[in-house]
This record gives C-alpha cells, sequence and structure tokens, in this order.
C-alpha cells in the first residue's frame, strides 16, 4: 500500500520574530478556535481521497504550534487518528517553543500521539534571543526541554541560528557546546536569512545586499568568511559527538533523521492541512489559499493546483535531493523517468565535477565544498 | 495650385537652443493658421518619433505647409521647416536652414542665449538667412525680457527692441509672431523656367512610395514624369510624384516650382542615394552647377554593437538595415568580438546619435543590446607609409608597426554663468583642452573657447559638463582637423585573459587614471566567482592597474522552506535568470552592463 505524509500548519503565535516572514501573526482566542474548527473540518473532508494510503509521517509546524490550546490541538490529532491510517510506528512531530509549553501541555502532546518535539531555541545568549525578538530566554527553554524529557519525548530537535547581527564565531560556538550537552537526537542549524518584508530587512537589509556583493557588510552581520567559519565549526563539533550531518542545514544521531522532511527532499507524496499549505500528491501541487478569512469560511475549497510537468520534476529531483548528504541515485532518477540523469545533465554534472562541487556517479552527491556552494549547484539543474 | 504668387510664400524655420520652446511655438503656428484644431493636435506634431516626444529634441527635420490670412487681407503660404536641435546634427541643421528664406529666433526670457542658440543663429546667418527674434515663456515669474532683448542685440547684434513677446506653451503673442514672418521673412526668389536645382534638406524611406526626397526649389520646376538626377550621387529616376507637407501627411500637388517646399518620390530605393544637401537637377535639362554647401556626412562617433542574445544577430542586421533607410548618417559593418561574438561596428554623427540609435534598436526593433566603449576615428601612420583610419581598438597595429598617431580635435564653445568658469576651466584642462580664449558676453556669463580632442568629450563631457556647472553651462563644437598625439591602447585583462570589447584608446598621460577606474568600476559590476578575479589594466602588454574580485566563500540557502518548494524554486530561478544576462569570458562570468557602465567614469560631481 502507498503512503503519504501529512503536514499541519498553525499559523499562530505570540509575538512575531523580527527575523520572521512565514505565514502565521498573533491572533485573538476567538480566531483561534475558528482556524482549528476549520482546520478540523478540512482534515475530515479531505480524508476520503486519501483512504487508499497509509500516514507514514506527520509534522506540525507553524507558527508556533504550542500557542494553540492543547486540548483543541490534542482533539485534531485524535481526528487524525481517526479518518487516516496512520501507520504504527509514525513518525508525528510537533514544533514547539519555549515560554509556550508546560509539563501538563508536554504530557497532552505525548498522549495524543506526538512523539517527536522540534523545540525552537534558535540561540542560547538572551541578548541575542532578545535581538531576534523571541519571547523567551535560554532558561526558559531548559525548563522546557527538562519538562519534554519527563514528559517521555526520545526525539528531540532543537533548532540553532547562526550569523546573527553582532555574533561571533565564540558566541556561536558556545551555543553549540551547550546544546550538545544536553544530548538532543536533532540538531538543525540554520543561517539567518535577512528576508525582505521582515523587520531585520529595515535594519539590515542594505548590509545583506553588500554581503551578497562584496563577500563583506559593515561589521554588524557577520561576513561570508565568518559564517563559513560557523558552518564548518558546527560541522566539525557535531560530528565527533556522533551527529551525523545528512542535509544541508540538519544532523542527526543515527536512526534520528527526521524522516518527514527527508519525504520533501525525495519528493513523496505529501499532504499538507491548515492555511497556506503545500501539498505535493502524484506529481501535482496544490496549495491552500493564504488569505485567512477565506480559508475560514472554506477550508476545503479553494486550492491553487499546479500540474508539475517532466521538466518540473526532473529539476525538483536534482536540486531537492542534492540537499540529502546521501545524494541523488541514478537508478532512482530512471525509475522516476525512465532515462538517466546522464541524459539531461551531462554537461552540468560533468562541470560541477570538475570544480570540486559533485562527486559520484550512481550515486551524486555534493562534496563538503558543493556543501557551501549548494544553490550555485542547484540553479544550474533548472533546465 | 500650380500659379503661386511667389511673394506670398514664407519658407522660414525656427533656430533657438534646446527647450526653449521651439517645438510649441510650431504648434501653435500650425494650430492658429487652421491646419488643426487644437483637439487634433497631440502635443508638438513635429516631433513625431516616441523618443523625440520624450526627449524633447527634434531628430529628423520636419516640415508643414499651412496657409495664414494676413491682417491685410492677403493670403500667405508658410512653409515651416523644423531643424534638428543638437550639435550631432549641424550639418543636417545647416541644410533646412539653406532650404529657408528667413528664420525665427526663439530666446527664452529667463535663460537668455545659450551656446547653442549662438552656434544655430550663426548657421543661419551664415546662410543668408534674415532672422528676427521672438522673446518666449515671458509668463515665467523668473522671466526678463528688457534683459534678454538687450543681449540679444549686443551679442548677436540683430535688433531687437520690437521683438514679439510671447508664451507659445500658453498661446500668448501668436498673432504677432505671424505678422512678423509675413512682414520679416522675404519671398523666395527664382525662375520657374530655369533648368532645375533643388535642394535635398532631408529624406525617408516609406515602405509603399520608396525615398521622399524633401527639397527646396531653388530653380526650375518639377512635376511628375521630370527625369531627375542627384547631382553628387549621379542616381537618375523618373518622378512618380510631388507634393507637399500637411500635418502628418503628403499631400500630392501638379508640380512644384521655384520658391516652393515640397516632396518628390521617384521609386527610389535607398536613402543613399538622396543625401542631404545634395542638388536635384532636370536629367535632360540639368542646371550649370550643383548649389553650394554639399558635403558627404562622415561618422565622427564609433561603437560595436552586439545583440545580447547572440541568435538575435540576424535581427539586429535587419534593423539597423530599415534605420538606415531612414538615416543616411548611420554605418555599420559587420565586427567580431572574441568578448561579444558577432556584431556590428556602427558609426554615427555624435554621441547622442549613438544614444537614438541605440534606443530605437532597444525599443522598436524590442533588441537587447551590448554596446562597446564609443571611440573616434583614429589615423595610424605606419613606418610603411601606409595610413590607416581606425575605428576598432582591436585593429590597432603592432607599436613596433606605427610612426605616429592623430586624433580629431574639435573647436568648442562652452557658454558658462560665471561662478561655474573654474570648474569648467578644470574640467578641459582634465580632458587635455587647449584653452583659446574667453569672452564675457555679460557681467554673469562667458563663452569659454577650447581646442578639446573629440575622444576626450564622447564619453561622459555633457554629463560632466551639466553636474560641474549645475546644469548652466551649454556646449557646442565643431571639427577642426586632426593632431599629431602620444595615444596608446588601454587592455582590460579579466583573469588573466584580454577582453577585446573593453580595449580602447587612450592619450598616453591619462592612461593610468582611466585604467585605475576602469578596474575599480569593473570590480564592483563583476560578481564574485568561485575563485578570486584579478582585473587589470595594461598598455602595451604592462599592467598599470589591479583591482581583485574576491572569491566567494559560500551561496547555500540554509533555511527550510519545509515543504514550500515554489519558493525554494522562485530563488533559484533568479539565480539562474542572472546568470542569463552575462556573457563568459574564459570562466568568468561578465554581466552585460559592465561593458557599458565603464563609459562613465567621471566621478566628480
Amino acid at each position: 500500500m502507498n503512503s503519504i505524509s501529512i503536514y499541519i500548519h498553525i499559523p499562530f503565535c505570540i509575538k512575531k520574530c523580527k527575523y520572521c516572514d512565514f505565514l502565521s501573526a498573533p491572533y485573538g482566542k476567538t480566531v483561534q478556535e475558528e482556524y482549528l474548527r476549520a482546520l478540523k473540518q478540512e482534515i475530515i473532508e479531505e480524508a476520503e481521497k486519501y483512504k487508499d494510503y497509509t500516514v507514514k509521517t506527520v509534522y506540525i509546524g507553524g507558527g508556533t504550534p504550542s500557542v494553540a490550546d492543547p486540548d483543541g490541538l490534542c482533539g485534531i490529532i485524535k481526528k487524525l487518528f481517526a479518518c487516516y491510517r496512520v501507520e504504527k510506528d509514525a513518525e508525528i512531530s510537533m514544533e514547539v517553543n519555549p515560554g509556550t509549553v508546560n509539563p501538563d501541555s508536554l504530557q497532552k502532546y505525548r498522549k495524543a500521539g506526538i512523539n517527536r518535539l522540534s523545540i525552537g531555541l534558535q540561540s542560547t545568549h538572551n541578548r541575542e534571543l532578545e535581538l531576534l525578538g523571541r519571547i523567551h530566554t535560554y532558561e526558559d527553554f531548559l525548563e522546557a526541554y527538562e519538562n519534554a524529557r519527563k514528559a517521555g519525548f526520545e526525539n528531540i530537535n532543537v533548532d540553532l541560528m547562526g550569523a546573527l547581527p553582532g555574533q561571533s564565531l565564540t558566541d556561536y560556538e558556545e551555543s553549540l557546546k551547550r546544546i550538545i550537552s544536553l544530548k538532543p537526537e536533532h540538531i538543525s542549524t540554520y543561517s539567518l536569512i535577512v528576508e525582505e518584508n521582515t523587520e531585520f530587512y529595515k535594519i539590515y537589509g542594505e548590509e545583506k545586499e553588500k554581503i551578497e556583493r562584496t563577500g563583506e557588510g559593515f561589521g554588524i552581520l557577520p561576513s561570508e568568511e565568518t559564517e563559513r567559519e560557523m558552518a564548518a565549526l558546527a560541522e566539525e563539533m557535531l560530528t565527533k559527538e556522533g551527529y551525523r550531518h545528512y542535509e544541508i542545514s540538519n544532523y542527526a544521531k543515527e536512526g534520528k533523521a527526521c524522516k518527514h522532511n527527508i519525504v520533501y527532499w525525495k519528493r513523496r507524496n505529501y499532504i499538507g492541512f491548515g492555511l497556506g499549505a503545500a501539498s505535493l500528491f502524484e506529481n501535482t501541487r496544490f496549495t491552500n489559499t493564504k488569505n485567512l478569512t477565506e480559508y475560514l469560511k472554506n477550508p476545503v475549497g479553494k486550492r491553487e493546483v499546479e500540474k508539475l510537468s517532466v521538466k518540473d520534476c526532473m529539476e525538483e529531483f536534482m536540486f531537492l535531493g542534492l540537499r540529502m548528504y546521501e545524494g541523488v541515485k541514478d537508478s532512482d532518477f530512471i525509475d522516476c523517468f525512465g532515462k538517466s540523469m546522464y541524459t539531461c545533465y551531462k554537461d552540468v554534472i560533468d562541470k560541477n565535477k570538475e570544480e570540486g562541487l559533485l562527486t559520484g556517479s550512481e550515486t551524486l552527491r555534493l562534496t563538503d565544498k558543493g556543501f557551501c556552494f549548494a544553490n550555485y549547484v542547484m540553479a544550474q539543474f533548472l533546465l | 495650385m500650380s500659379n503661386i504668387d511667389q511673394s506670398k510664400i514664407r519658407n522660414f524655420c525656427i533656430v533657438a537652443h534646446i527647450d526653449h520652446g521651439k517645438s510649441t511655438l510650431a504648434d501653435r503656428i500650425i494650430e492658429k493658421t487652421g491646419l488643426l484644431t487644437s483637439r487634433e493636435m497631440q502635443a508638438q506634431v513635429l516631433d513625431n518619433m516616441d523618443l523625440e516626444r520624450e526627449r524633447g529634441i527634434t531628430i529628423k527635420a520636419q516640415t508643414v505647409r499651412t496657409v495664414y490670412k494676413a491682417k491685410n487681407g492677403e493670403e500667405y503660404i508658410f512653409n515651416l521647416i523644423d531643424t534638428p536641435g543638437h550639435v550631432d546634427f549641424n550639418y543636417e541643421v545647416s541644410r533646412s536652414l539653406a532650404a529657408c528664406d528667413g528664420a525665427i529666433l526663439i530666446v527664452d526670457a529667463a535663460q537668455g542665449i545659450e551656446a547653442q542658440t549662438l552656434a544655430n543663429v550663426y548657421l543661419a546667418l551664415d546662410n543668408d538667412l534674415d532672422v528676427f527674434p521672438v522673446i518666449n515663456k515671458i509668463d515665467l515669474p523668473s522671466a526678463d525680457p528688457e534683459k534678454v532683448i538687450n543681449e540679444i542685440e549686443d551679442v548677436i547684434g540683430i535688433e531687437a527692441q520690437d521683438a514679439p513677446l510671447i508664451s507659445a506653451k500658453n498661446g500668448i503673442g501668436i498673432e504677432d509672431v505671424l505678422e512678423a514672418i509675413v512682414a520679416k521673412i522675404p519671398a523666395p526668389k527664382g525662375d520657374p523656367e530655369a533648368p532645375l536645382a533643388a535642394l535635398i534638406f532631408d529624406s525617408l524611406y516609406d515602405s509603399y512610395k520608396g525615398v521622399i526626397i524633401f527639397v527646396r526649389i531653388k530653380e526650375g520646376t518639377v512635376k511628375k514624369g521630370t527625369v531627375i538626377r542627384m547631382m553628387a550621387t549621379g542616381a537618375v529616376e523618373e518622378v512618380v510624384e510631388v507634393g507637399y507637407f500637411g500635418a502628418g501627411q503628403f499631400i500630392p500637388c501638379e508640380e512644384l516650382s521655384a520658391g516652393m517646399v515640397g516632396y518628390i518620390t521617384a521609386s527610389i530605393k535607398n536613402v543613399k542615394d538622396t543625401t542631404v544637401g545634395d542638388t536635384v537637377t532636370d536629367h535632360n535639362r540639368p542646371c550649370k552647377e550643383p548649389l553650394p554647401g554639399y558635403k558627404k556626412v562622415n561618422s565622427m562617433v564609433y561603437c560595436g554593437m552586439y545583440p545580447a542574445d547572440g541568435a538575435k544577430y540576424p535581427d539586429l542586421r535587419d534593423a539597423l538595415e530599415k534605420l538606415q533607410l531612414n538615416d543616411a548618417s548611420l554605418n555599420y559593418e559587420p565586427e567580431t568580438s572574441i568578448a561579444l561574438g558577432f556584431g556590428f561596428r556602427c558609426g554615427f554623427l555624435g554621441l547622442l546619435h549613438l544614444e537614438i540609435i541605440q534606443e530605437r534598436l532597444e525599443r522598436e526593433y524590442n533588441l537587447d543590446l551590448v554596446t562597446t566603449a564609443p571611440g573616434v576615428i583614429y589615423k595610424v601612420h605606419k613606418t610603411n607609409g601606409e595610413v590607416i583610419e581606425l575605428t576598432n581598438p582591436s585593429n590597432l597595429p603592432d607599436p613596433s608597426e606605427i610612426e605616429y598617431m592623430e586624433e580629431p580635435i574639435v573647436s568648442a564653445e562652452i557658454m558658462v554663468t560665471t561662478e561655474f568658469i573654474g570648474s569648467i576651466m578644470e574640467l578641459c584642462q582634465e580632458r587635455r583642452g587647449r584653452y583659446l580664449g574667453m569672452e564675457y558676453l555679460e557681467e554673469t556669463r562667458a563663452l569659454l573657447k577650447y581646442d578639446l580632442p573629440l575622444n576626450e568629450i564622447i564619453y561622459d563631457f555633457f554629463d560632466a559638463l551639466k553636474s560641474r556647472s549645475r546644469g548652466y553651462a551649454s556646449f557646442d563644437y565643431d571639427l577642426k582637423g586632426y593632431e599629431q598625439s602620444k595615444l596608446v591602447k588601454l587592455d582590460i585583462l579579466i583573469n588573466k585573459e584580454e577582453v577585446d570589447a573593453l580595449s580602447f584608446i587612450v592619450h598616453a598621460d591619462s592612461a593610468y587614471e582611466r585604467g585605475r577606474k576602469m578596474c575599480e568600476k569593473l570590480k564592483d559590476e563583476i560578481p564574485r566567482h568561485l575563485f578570486e578575479i584579478p582585473i587589470q589594466a595594461a598598455v602595451g602588454g604592462k599592467v598599470i592597474a589591479r583591482e581583485t574580485v574576491k572569491a566567494m566563500r559560500k551561496d547555500v540557502l540554509a533555511k527550510c522552506y519545509g515543504g514550500d518548494i515554489t519558493r525554494k524554486k522562485k530563488l533559484l530561478e533568479k539565480q539562474k535568470e542572472g546568470k542569463k544576462r552575462m556573457r563568459q569570458i574564459g570562466n568568468v562570468e561578465i554581466p552585460q552592463k559592465a561593458f557599458m557602465s565603464v563609459l562613465k567614469l567621471d566621478d566628480k560631481k
């Protein structure tokens, strides 16, 4: 029997972080209740379409899902289990933020079936957290982490951000050390991206553009060189502690790689529920409306559908697959498209191998250097 | 129509500095003489290219015939010949003037006389035209008509006390202008029975009629069936149609006789056969000698034009071919660049002409172009006695074969308010100008005279002049001749490879400065690569300046967009799109705009 994955979007947060450009905002209690009701409706009504599929992974992301009323959210998880054939050992992840959880709520999540937590820490320095506009302190995180362990979570990810304004290599190293000492199963190391339409863009937009042009800014955002050093440091420290660098920004202990994310990179079927959620099903992409009023009015109606061409699929196969350390297999490419990836990409592959960015042949993957220039390589796989 | 009384014809033009309201006055004259109602008039009927309207300048001469019923009860035929308004088109201007019997000098009541005003008035006087002044924009708060009248009398030396005071924009005083045209512009002379002598002052290509020649009949008569000969080019054709100019249309008539302005068609396929300034005569009964003043127009400025997308080369060729049908002063021939592929070396009257052609190619023909640094024609005297006219720096012979080189020099007149004299003189000095003298036109304004090498003024001289005088300086020039000069070829090496499209000829003394600025500019324009890229300027193989584009250390998006693949893909697409606008030189990708940005190097603002 074929399988699918499910993503559930909770667009709530207490306060928008200064760097955040995801679809999220602080909402009042009434809107939150209406949203959960709409979400439940969508999940129930869509179930019929996927009755022949088993659910391998579930991911509840946001926003901050732990801002939602725990009972309301658990009610949704319960409905999900009732309407879909969730596999017994399915990975059920949920994003939580320190300052929005307590022992009671964490136990509710665990009991409802959540078996993996992703905690948005970002930094262990309170001044960095404040700068980012986070609502919590490092101490809040430690408490949440401990409570999560007590509630029985044995698979925990911690998010950590690098390339912060004013951050030194030592600051970053310290955060890494502190997190490693807690022994989470999974660590995500992102770089701060100063995105347009964020608070940060107003402050750092100009510097970001200068760095893109010249590699160096005005001394507030770390230079490209420093950022690269941060990435190298994370790689070195985490690998030494037994974490495997399995994707550009993700490290995990053996067997603890996030199965849900791998579904994205391998272009398996996934269905997104909630505001603005994207799905990929049998090479068709559909995206829910990003307009809240519209979504609340009709949570199953408005979807933007895009039938992907063979060209689209090939491009995605390559640029998503190459995010993973294990790379892409030509045999998989042949399974999908009936021909070898070398028939379409020989020149690009040869060129990038020559530049030391790609390696392998049946299995093609980015080299260590290639990981530093992933976008440069991936853009060339667009046909 | 054939029995028009010569004494009732007025052939005239309007001369002015750019922006002083020439086209607006022309519009008013057309409107007031009842040719068009104001509703039919699109603003400025005569500037009928989009580009002309946008830039507020006249590129091609336009002509219109209207009928005016004067206060004395008589009807007069007005032929208004609108001349191009830029120094690049001086020769065209002089031929248009030669087609007239008089000129209206229009001067801005607030700004007074400018360098171009003077140049145009002198051109008019040289062509024996009767000039009468009109003071425009009198409704501006800063208008000072008295002062301007005195200035006209002092500086130009023509009577101006009774000059009409007008506002062309608001239709004030237009009647006075019309009456003055009748009273002050002389009627044409010439014998309709004499052998035909007609001056070509413009021509344009029409896909139905072939070339349409704009003429002023000086002597004789031309009609359908007359076999005509262009005396300079020797082309012979039978006349298909003659006529005169309505507003934006050609109105056929029986014949054109001495004193009249009109057009001739004769199934001529190429404007090259009908060069401006040539004399049209009757092949079977020719006039004794051609009308005076003909000269072959030569291109002064050359540059390479390449399609951004190499596959568009045939499109560029077709477009140039079509533009040339209407613009005999545009030259082009195919050339190849290692950096840019197949393209054309094009010759222009000046930088404005170049810019106009470039914009027309891009807009009207939808072409994306890469243009190399414009240069002038150098005369290279080789040791073997041969003299080469060099238009492409890449073709410069080996230094050992060169005896000496010559460059074109222009005499320039710059009019400037006294407070900026210092900075303008400094600019001319930097551009190797030879100071000839200065005249005070009035207390606050002076006319500076310099000899300047043409290659120093074609890049950004006009911009620099404007920015260093806060827009107050105006400028006019004439080719003076060639002078021996210490010239060298400056090469640019990117990642150790010479980029032919960036080479140019420069005076030895400015080579270092230019080279340094080029390198700095290119450093900003060339995106970082995976490796370090040295940018070097070299003369004769010796590096004189260097900059380095540092290597890129990372290009990775360490951010998880979850299932939102579309967003990630858009980012990659943007990145790929950026690459498309690049030219590959060796293993370096150079954005196309880098080739152009190095043209503007004046950094003093």
